[in-house]
């Protein structure tokens, strides 16, 4: 049956188009955002260290977070699910955990920003599961957090905490 | 009260140390933002209603790790960490503790 095959291969056509046009353009528009938002943040001094570099005193202590979920588009997981089959490096989910990554981190950057600090110590970054990647739906979706402790740091003599 | 994820607060003495406080919440996703989520994965992007709930979650898991501090006594907590499981398909616990502590200004 003719018609039955085209019924089933035009969705998936459709849906990879979709995936490959629309899904790529998102992710070219959020790389170029994140380059943006990452260069207007670059002031502020991160670190995942948990003391102060020496010689440097701080005031204002907050606890900031950035949060992002961001899904894969068809094509990704497609492409995804074929590699599975026989193995090796996902390229295509690597950009995405990067994007999510990245995203986080500016979150948490902008949240450091309104409290008026100039330093993030002791990141880290864990995600979260809410959905499933083995659901029935098999989409892939990145849940990520960054979290650290904006601070206020100043130099109380000069020196060493380029060296860091 | 102060909340930071380092084992000693910058500029603060450490004067008593209160405990370990914790909090947590299970969070089901919605099902319409299930709905929305399924058409997402066809373009990718942003799922704004899961990272919203994540948000939620994990301030709700902050407060009520902080009103135990502050049962406690307490008015900081310091080395706060947080962590996830997965309990259920479809649902996930988010999970805070630390450790709470009175703290005098240097």
């Amino acid at each position: 049956m003719a018609w039955q095959f085209w019924l089933q291969v035009i969705p998936f056509v459709v849906f990879m188009a979709f995936g490959v046009f629309i899904g790529g353009f998102v992710e070219r528009r959020h790389f170029k955002r994140l380059a943006k938002k990452e260069a207007a943040l670059a002031d502020i001094f991160v670190t995942n260290l948990k003391v102060l570099p020496k010689g440097c005193v701080s005031h204002q202590c907050n606890l900031v977070m950035g949060d992002v979920t961001i899904a894969s588009d068809y094509f990704k997981t497609f492409a995804a699910t074929i590699r599975k089959l026989i193995g090796g490096e996902l390229r295509t989910y690597e950009t995405l955990m990067e994007r999510a990554r990245r995203e986080s981190l500016v979150r948490m950057l902008e949240q450091a920003r309104q409290f008026g600090a100039n330093a993030v110590i002791n990141v880290r970054f864990g995600s979260s599961s809410i959905s499933s990647a083995r659901g029935r739906n098999r989409a892939a979706m990145v849940e990520m957090c960054a979290y650290g402790t904006a601070i206020s740091l100043s130099k109380a003599n000069s020196d060493n905490d380029e060296s860091l | 009260m102060i909340v930071v994820n380092t084992e000693t607060l910058p500029g603060y003495r450490i004067n008593e140390v209160k405990g370990l406080v914790q909090g947590n919440t299970i969070r089901a996703k919605h099902v319409g933002r299930d709905m929305m989520a399924g058409l997402k994965n066809l373009v990718g992007g942003e799922l704004k209603g899961y990272t919203e709930l994540l948000i939620e979650a994990r301030r709700q898991a902050l407060e009520r790790m902080l009103a135990q501090a502050e049962q406690l006594g307490a008015n900081a907590v310091v080395n706060v960490r947080f962590t996830t499981s997965a309990v259920t398909q479809g649902a996930a616990e988010l999970y805070a503790y630390g450790t709470a502590v009175v703290v005098e200004e240097e």
